[in-house]
């Protein structure tokens, strides 16, 4: 088996665009999915037409805002493109410089000052489907800030109107005015009845003093209505299943993992192809008569390129897991734990990729499905429980299971993160893929001898 | 069915002991006969020229002599005198590592035959194929004629007593093929029993003592060159061998 290896890596060796591209290619890829996975969303650009005059103030009670405090509110979610008119805005989104275009009317702070009609701004699409999905959600994710930010700030002014019928105070120009609040005057009420002779206007006086002390308490809680109203729904997260793992490191575990799986399923998966396509898998296993054996076993010979695959793909996830060390702060107290997943997780692809170079004829069609199958499958691991259909879900859980990928990327996302489920349970269940797709080679291999 | 090209016989040498031998030996893909009740054996020294039209199992017969395949029906006999070695295999196809150079190929087979002194074998192996001065040469930059005795030296590296020749000559040209044959034939001075298939059934002439004819699977004929003439009723050896054939095909 040593000489065949020592064969393999010397052919590798000379093989120095076939190396560069193994490692250049899923390191790239990974690095372009690790940013995808660790990147906050870019923001969309928009052209916005502020029609409004400028410095517009809007009036609710006695309090004046400004409109840019909302309108920024808006803008903080887009990248902003101002043009100066609606048709301007629209040959912007036609041309494609901009997604979308958000037009705010000239009348839009009196319709929020009335209290009583609703505001209405133009919203101008364009793009495919998906692009357009996006952008809405985006643009309808900032307009509801927007909302909600205005209807906090109609909430406090409600409130503090409210306070001041209650419990009363100061109003008019320079507080000129003192107004009598709701909870002193059924006490007041009271004492004037107290002071009245029996008749009608006394008990006028207490029926009056009773309401306004019903008034009083009603309104008491109007205030918790108003909060409950323009929040309906207050967000406090729990976390279940364990360890938390960090966005960053978690892009690192993605990224690594599949470096390290296409590293080992295309060498693997190339080893054997190479054999079957020089003609050598009937040199080697050939059982000679009067001799009893081949040159090499069929055992020996998966058992060879697999450690090829794994033992290459092994160095190059571990140099990455170091060199993004120097970037990411990863616990290297845990690097022994690190060798342990990287090792599992290396055997299982190159358990995979034996099964396909023995089933494959040829290097490229073991490359091609190397490709096709690996590529799929990674992202079917990263799909996350409630992005999909449940049975859909499942079926994907189900198909994921069978390969190695997700296994790996947990026993990764275990060894570096300390994350759930445990080291041990994704070891067992790469070593179960492991045996799996090392039978389904010796059974390729025998049918193409 | 005549049976008068089977009337010597199995063996040219009656008496002295096979150095490889097939008892009934059958193949069946799927429900295909491929190969059917093949029996003959080869001695030490001969050279044994397997001949047919395309599809008769020369190809079959060589790798199921050679251990690639399993036969579906009988045995192999190997000779005493040749126990623990084996079988010298040269396969149609150039079974070679095209990014080694003639000498990394060479070892690293020497080593995988556990051969004694596996540098000692490479040197005798460059020598005899008059590859040295090519040895430090990639074998994807040889010549197909090159590249074929890069590919009948790795079948001999162990110095087999036996050795098998699926179409050793498929690719080469006269000069090349010439060559390859003087080697051959150097093997069977040697001692070494050589069986080889061809399509040139002149070649079958001129360099085997003896010839098996395969037809449909079926051995038709075992005997001397000169024997399959007589059949034929021709001086010419292939317009003999297709005369042969087609009294056969017609009862």
């Amino acid at each position: 088996m040593r000489w065949l290896l020592g064969k393999d890596l010397r052919i590798l060796a000379r093989s120095r665009l076939l190396v560069a591209l193994l490692v250049v290619y899923p390191v790239a890829l990974a690095l372009l999915i690790g940013f995808a996975i660790s990147a906050s969303p870019s923001k969309p650009k928009v052209a916005i037409v502020d029609e409004t005059p400028p410095g517009e103030t809007i009036t609710l009670g006695n309090t004046r805002v400004g409109l840019d405090e909302y309108t920024n509110e808006l803008f903080d979610h887009v990248q902003v493109v101002r043009v100066p008119t609606r048709a301007q805005a629209a040959a912007k989104v036609a041309s494609g410089d901009v997604l979308a275009a958000i037009v705010i009317p000239p009348d839009i702070v009196s319709k929020i000052s009335s209290g009583v009609s609703q505001a209405q701004a133009e919203v101008i699409y364009n793009g495919d489907a998906l692009k357009q999905s996006l952008v809405r959600s985006a643009i309808d994710s900032a307009l509801a800030q927007a909302n909600l930010a205005l209807s906090q700030q109609i909430k406090s002014v409600a409130v503090h109107d409210l306070d001041l019928l209650l419990s009363g105070g100061k109003i008019g120009p320079l507080g000129s005015q003192e107004l009598i609040g709701l909870r002193q005057l059924p006490q007041t009420l009271k004492a004037i009845a107290a002071r009245q002779p029996s008749g009608q206007d006394k008990a006028t006086l207490t029926r009056i003093a009773g309401f306004a002390s019903l008034a009083a308490n009603n309104l008491g809680i109007a205030a918790d209505v108003l909060t409950t109203v323009s929040q309906p729904i207050a967000v406090h997260s729990t976390l279940l299943h364990g360890k938390r793992t960090p966005l960053d490191t978690y892009a690192v575990v993605v990224a690594v993992s599949i470096s390290l799986m296409f590293i080992c399923v295309l060498l693997a998966a190339g080893g054997i192809a190479l054999e079957r396509e020089e003609h050598m898998l009937t040199r080697l296993l050939r059982r000679s008569p009067g001799s009893g054996g081949g040159l090499v076993s069929r055992v020996s010979l998966l058992a060879e390129k697999a450690s090829l695959g794994a033992v290459c793909g092994f160095v190059v996830a571990f140099a990455m897991l170091l060199g993004v060390s120097a970037f990411v702060t990863l616990d290297l107290s845990r690097i022994g734990l690190w060798v342990l997943a990287l090792a599992f997780a290396a055997f299982g692809f190159a358990a995979l990729g034996i099964a396909i170079g023995a089933l494959a004829r040829e290097v490229r069609a073991a490359s091609l499905l190397a490709f096709l199958l690996s590529l799929p499958l990674a992202f079917l691991a990263l799909v996350p429980s409630g992005s999909v259909a449940v049975g859909l879900y499942d079926a994907i859980g189900a198909i994921s299971f069978v390969f190695p990928y997700k296994a790996a990327l947990q026993a990764l996302d275990a060894a570096v993160n300390g994350a759930s489920p445990g080291l041990g349970a994704s070891i067992l269940h790469l070593f179960g893929v492991t045996l799996l797709f090392a039978a389904l080679a010796g059974f390729g291999l025998r049918r193409a001898e | 069915m005549s049976q008068a090209g089977l009337d010597a016989p199995a063996g040219g040498r009656p008496g002295s002991e096979p150095a490889l031998g097939a008892r009934g030996l059958g193949k069946l893909y799927g429900k295909r006969q491929a190969l059917s009740e093949v029996s003959f054996d080869a001695h030490a020294g001969e050279m044994v020229a397997v001949i047919g039209p395309n599809g008769a199992g020369k190809t079959t017969l060589l790798s199921i002599l050679a251990g690639v395949q399993r036969p579906s029906a009988g045995t192999l006999v190997h000779g005493e005198g040749a126990a623990g070695s084996r079988v010298g295999w040269v396969p149609q196809n150039l079974a070679l590592y095209s990014k080694l150079t003639v000498a990394e190929n060479l070892r690293l087979f020497a080593r995988l035959e556990r051969v004694e002194d596996p540098e000692r074998a490479l040197a005798r192996m460059l020598e005899q194929t008059g590859l040295a001065d090519r040895a430090d040469d990639r074998v994807a930059r040889l010549s197909g004629g090159n590249r074929q005795r890069v590919n009948v030296a790795l079948g001999l590296l162990a110095d087999p007593p036996v050795v098998l020749l699926d179409e050793p000559t498929s690719a080469l040209d006269p000069t090349q093929r010439e060559r390859l044959w003087g080697f051959i034939v150097g093997l069977a001075e040697r001692g070494a029993c050589v069986v080889f298939s061809t399509h040139v059934v002149g070649e079958a002439e001129r360099y085997a003592q003896r010839v098996l004819v395969l037809d449909g699977g079926r051995l038709q004929f075992d005997g001397a060159p000169a024997k399959l003439l007589a059949e034929g009723g021709s001086e010419d050896f292939e317009r003999a061998f297709v005369a042969f054939l087609a009294k056969r095909e017609s009862p």
